[in-house]
């Protein structure tokens, strides 16, 4: 393909979801089921075409491909910001995971959705979502790059919110936005001062310029990585803006698999990746973002074992496998990360869509206490769910192995790392497994706790996204090494973490973890998988305060709550009247108490309008004959006194001739 | 006190007597009484105006201003029932707090005046020529005679207005007293009148 | 005659000026006003007098009775107004007409 062919293709690379969307959006009500669901799918197969072979033209030849729309402004300094598209080996890692299984995961949605009434609307905002994503992940500028961020933001409020007639769900939306927008506006200053201190805002030139104008552990590229790093941390769901993304699943479960398991959640770790340059030249902060990544990773798994929503324990892991990615950053591990965000994506987004399925197959029963036993009632969807549950347990042969292992393996001897994170990170996996284990008895196995009749649902578009998801995540390792060879030419500046002063054991221990984690699982949950007929312990759920702490995420909310929520409550309370709108009231006020005042005097009294007269005569000849400076008191005397005494004066007027 | 002459002495006790009947007439309470008053000060002024040496003007202060203007006065209240009221509803007039705030503000007003006048360097006496009616008369004939022309249509507009508002409404008005002022058969008002008349057509 | 001077003329004037303006504020009946009125006037009118036996000149006397005449039509048609307010209020107290306060 030549180069002008594939530049045109990634031109037109998000507009195709675009166009699906204003279609959609506009004429989509009157559409039939199958038109909008064509519309849509079809602009995203395109997509997807088209992401994979743009990416097939990268090579060690032509290892960046870039098209420019047009311009859209300049800034002072003649700096030209344009839509342009800059597809390298990062990028384009990204566009197919997005386009990919955003693909997959419209074909199940149109068929999971296919009920509601605004089905054409659903349909639109998910199109939406993946225009925003591709311009995020393409963008050429930093600007772009935020045009797509809020857009995603955007698209992951329209779509939690979707049923927004149920309030819960409305208040989810506007917190994931809320809080999502305090990462914004952290990034937004760090755009800021990249462009006060560099003056460019094209990423690669950024990259370049901040390496020869800093050196490592100079302060601007720490402030500028650390506010990288708060927006990055609020788009992710990390420590400590992390307490959305729970909330978030109750929107419609395609939107969780696509937005919240898949790729918006990614983002922020796209941004690190994209921003490497910049981390790299603030080891602290690198060291920070390991921080958040373990702590995230921990809380995470703790939290997921305590929830009794199929899709929040979903959620919780989503969270911790991203706090993976994090960690892997934070060491240095950049093409380990992507990798791994690759093939979480797989395995997350199968996780979701067979929940989803599971979910729908129960009307819509989400409590895991009120499921058990389906590994006999629905085989297909356990097989599905034990394969994701496997890549997330890092199990040997699935690619959650061999990206989680590539993980772990760099993370002992990484300079911004170190042998605590690496402990972290086995526990970590530890956590993971017993979590997904809990998840798998409780809902698969044991004894059947629902009385509803069950309604798998047969139809070819549920069930063939969900076998494709299985095959990648299951064969997904595969990828590993074209992944290896495209992002290496990506992060060719960074420097590689040797390992060879490790010791020994490392290996065997972090591949063993998730087995320890099983065999654990197996005797401690052993009521929840049995299926009953001598044990008459009913599986309920233990309410205990540890474990209602731990279901309400480890206390953040309550905190966050107390902290910001309720003082800004009551400040707004206490400010209900508004202060500076009072303010400006006062000048009203004080001109209608003049008035007030003004009016007494003119009581239409003809005696007091007489005495006013006089009073301002009074008035008028105390200020004449004390003030110098108008007239000397004499000369006015005199001319006075010139006028009493010369009636020529005052009769000149009635002369006659 | 030796060097001023009788007239002068004169001017002066003319002048005190203005003043004192002046205040008589405003601190009266029935008004029959305050005009008097007002004719007695008007009086002492054209004794006044006759030792400034201004006879015409003193003569015609007697006749027109005290003679025609004041009688005017004095018909106009006892035809119309004007000085009934005063009678019927006097105020306090006596009470301090009525008097106190413009007795302050004309005095302040007198004494800025007196002031004024007091500084001038000019010492200017009064010469002991007497300006007679002749001399009035060519100047009121001579330069000034626009001024009397439209001092005539002055006169004409009063005359007209004061025939207008004064005039009865009405049949049953009468001119002058009511017969029983609480019994009204009619209540015209100026306006109401007008606004009939355009009503009707 | 030997000379008055000028200042103490024009003192009367003042002071019979201050009580007519006193007059005007402080009674109620308008007939009083009126009367306080002319008491005004004719404070005036022995100002312009002094001036012109000052100057030598008529035109004192011919402001004077200038004066004279404002004062008879104002008088005129002050009390045929006063007629009209003694038939409408059916009292002179001036503090009723108050319509244009405000």
């Amino acid at each position: 393909m030549s180069s002008s062919t594939s530049t045109a293709l990634l031109s037109l690379l998000p507009f195709y979801p675009l166009l699906s969307f204003l279609v959609l959006i506009s004429v989509g009500k009157r559409l039939t089921w199958r038109f909008a669901a064509s519309i849509s799918i079809a602009a995203m197969a395109l997509s997807a075409l088209s992401s994979f072979l743009l990416v097939t033209q990268l090579s060690d030849e032509v290892l960046v491909i870039t098209a420019q729309l047009w311009t859209w402004f300049t800034l002072s300094g003649n700096e030209h910001i344009h839509i342009r598209f800059y597809l390298d080996g990062l990028s384009g890692v990204m566009i197919c995971v997005v386009s990919g299984v955003g693909l997959l995961i419209h074909i199940f949605a149109a068929a999971y959705m296919k009920s509601d009434q605004h089905f054409a609307r659903f349909m639109a905002y998910m199109n939406l979502f993946i225009v925003a994503m591709l311009i995020l992940v393409l963008a050429d500028n930093l600007v772009l790059l935020y045009l797509g961020w809020e857009g995603v933001g955007l698209c992951s409020f329209l779509l939690i919110g979707f049923w927004h007639h149920e309030p819960n769900n409305v208040l989810a939306a506007r917190k994931a936005f809320i809080v999502t927008r305090v990462g914004d506006t952290a990034m937004a200053i760090a755009l800021f001062m990249i462009f006060k201190e560099i003056g460019q805002l094209t990423i690669s030139d950024v990259n370049q310029s901040a390496k020869i104008l800093w050196i490592a552990g100079d302060s601007q590229p720490y402030w500028i990585a650390l506010l990288l790093l708060g927006g990055a941390v609020g788009k992710s769901a990390q420590l400590p803006l992390q307490t959305w993304l729970p909330d978030a699943m109750a929107g419609p479960t395609p939107v969780s698999a696509l937005i919240h398991a898949a790729t918006m959640v990614t983002a922020g770790v796209y941004l690190i990746a994209r921003m490497h340059g910049i981390f790299l030249l603030a080891p602290e902060v690198m060291t920070y973002v390991a921080w958040i990544g373990a702590l995230t990773l921990l809380l995470a798994g703790i939290a997921a074992l305590a929830q009794s929503d199929i899709k929040r324990v979903l959620a919780y892991s989503t969270m911790s496998q991203i706090g993976y990615m994090m960690l892997a950053l934070g060491a240095g591990a950049f093409s380990a990360g992507v990798f791994h965000l690759m093939t979480h994506a797989f395995f997350k987004a199968l996780l979701f869509l067979t929940a989803g399925a599971i979910i729908s197959a129960l009307h819509h029963q989400q409590n895991l206490f009120n499921m058990g036993g389906l590994a006999k009632r629905l085989p297909l969807e356990t097989s599905l769910f034990g394969i994701g549950l496997v890549c997330l347990m890092a199990l040997p042969g699935s690619s959650g192995f061999f990206s989680k292992e590539a993980i772990i393996a760099q993370l002992w001897s990484s300079t911004t790392a170190g042998p605590l994170l690496w402990y972290c990170a086995i526990l970590g996996a530890l956590l993971t497994s017993i979590y997904s284990c809990r998840l798998f008895f409780l809902a698969f196995l044991g004894k059947q706790r629902f009385d509803t009749q069950l309604q798998p649902s047969s139809s070819k578009l549920l069930t063939l996204p969900l076998l494709f998801l299985a095959m990648l995540s299951a064969f997904g390792g595969m990828f590993a090494g074209v992944l290896e060879s495209s992002l290496a030419n990506v992060f060719i500046l960074i420097p590689e973490i040797s390992l060879l002063n490790q010791p020994s054991w490392l290996h065997s221990v972090a591949i063993s973890a998730p087995f320890i984690g099983i065999v654990f699982s197996w005797f401690y949950f052993s009521n929840y998988r049995v299926s009953s007929t001598g044990i008459s312990s009913k599986v309920v759920e233990q309410v205990t305060p540890l474990v209602q702490f731990c279901q309400q995420g480890l206390g953040f909310d309550t905190l966050y709550r107390t902290l910001l929520v309720k003082p800004y409550l009551a400040l707004s309370a206490l400010n209900r009247k508004d202060v500076f709108d009072q303010l400006l009231m006062l000048n009203a006020w004080y001109i209608a108490m003049c008035y007030e005042i003004l009016s007494i005097s003119q009581n239409g009294k003809l005696r007091w309008y007489a005495a006013a007269i006089g009073l301002g005569v009074a008035v008028l000849l105390v200020y004449l004959t004390v003030s110098p400076s108008m007239i000397t008191a004499s000369a006015m005397n005199s001319t006075m006194t010139l006028a009493i005494m010369n009636p020529t004066i005052i009769t000149l007027n009635m002369r006659a001739s | 006190m030796s060097y001023l002459s009788p007239l002068q002495w004169m001017f002066y006790l003319a002048a005190l007597l203005a003043v004192i009947a002046s205040i008589k007439v405003i601190s009266g309470k029935n008004s029959v009484h305050a005009l008097l008053y007002l004719v007695v000060s008007l009086l002492a002024v054209a004794v006044c105006f006759y030792l400034m040496g201004a006879p015409f003007a003193a003569g015609l202060e007697v006749i027109v201003y005290a003679g025609a203007i004041l009688v005017l006065f004095v018909f106009a209240i006892m035809m119309f029932g004007l000085g009934q009221d005063e009678m019927l509803h006097a105020p306090k007039i006596s009470s301090l707090r009525l008097w106190l705030g413009p007795v302050i503000i004309a005095t302040t007003l007198l004494i800025q005046l007196l002031f004024v006048i007091d500084d001038s360097e000019m010492q200017t006496k009064l010469t002991s020529m007497v300006i007679d009616a002749k001399q009035v008369g060519i100047s009121l004939y001579g330069p000034y005679l626009l001024a009397v022309e439209i001092a005539s249509f002055l006169l004409l507009a009063g005359l007209i207005a004061g025939y207008h508002f004064a005039k009865p409404d009405g049949p049953d008005e009468h001119l002058g007293l009511q017969k029983n002022s609480n019994h009204h058969s009619r209540q015209h008002s100026l306006l109401g009148s007008s606004h009939k008349s355009g009503a009707n057509k | 005659m030997s000379a008055i001077p000028l200042n103490h003329v024009l003192i009367l004037a003042c002071i019979l000026f201050a009580i007519g303006f006193t007059g005007v504020i402080v009674r109620k009946n308008t007939l009083f006003i009126l009367m306080s009125l002319e008491v005004m006037l004719n404070a005036v009118g022995i100002a312009f007098i002094g001036a012109g036996s000052v100057w030598q000149q008529a035109d004192g006397q011919v402001m004077f009775i200038l004066i004279l005449t404002l004062a008879a039509a104002e008088v005129a048609v002050g009390l045929a107004l006063l007629i009209q307010m003694q038939k409408r209020f059916k009292s002179l107290d001036i503090d009723l007409l108050s319509k244009l306060k405000g």
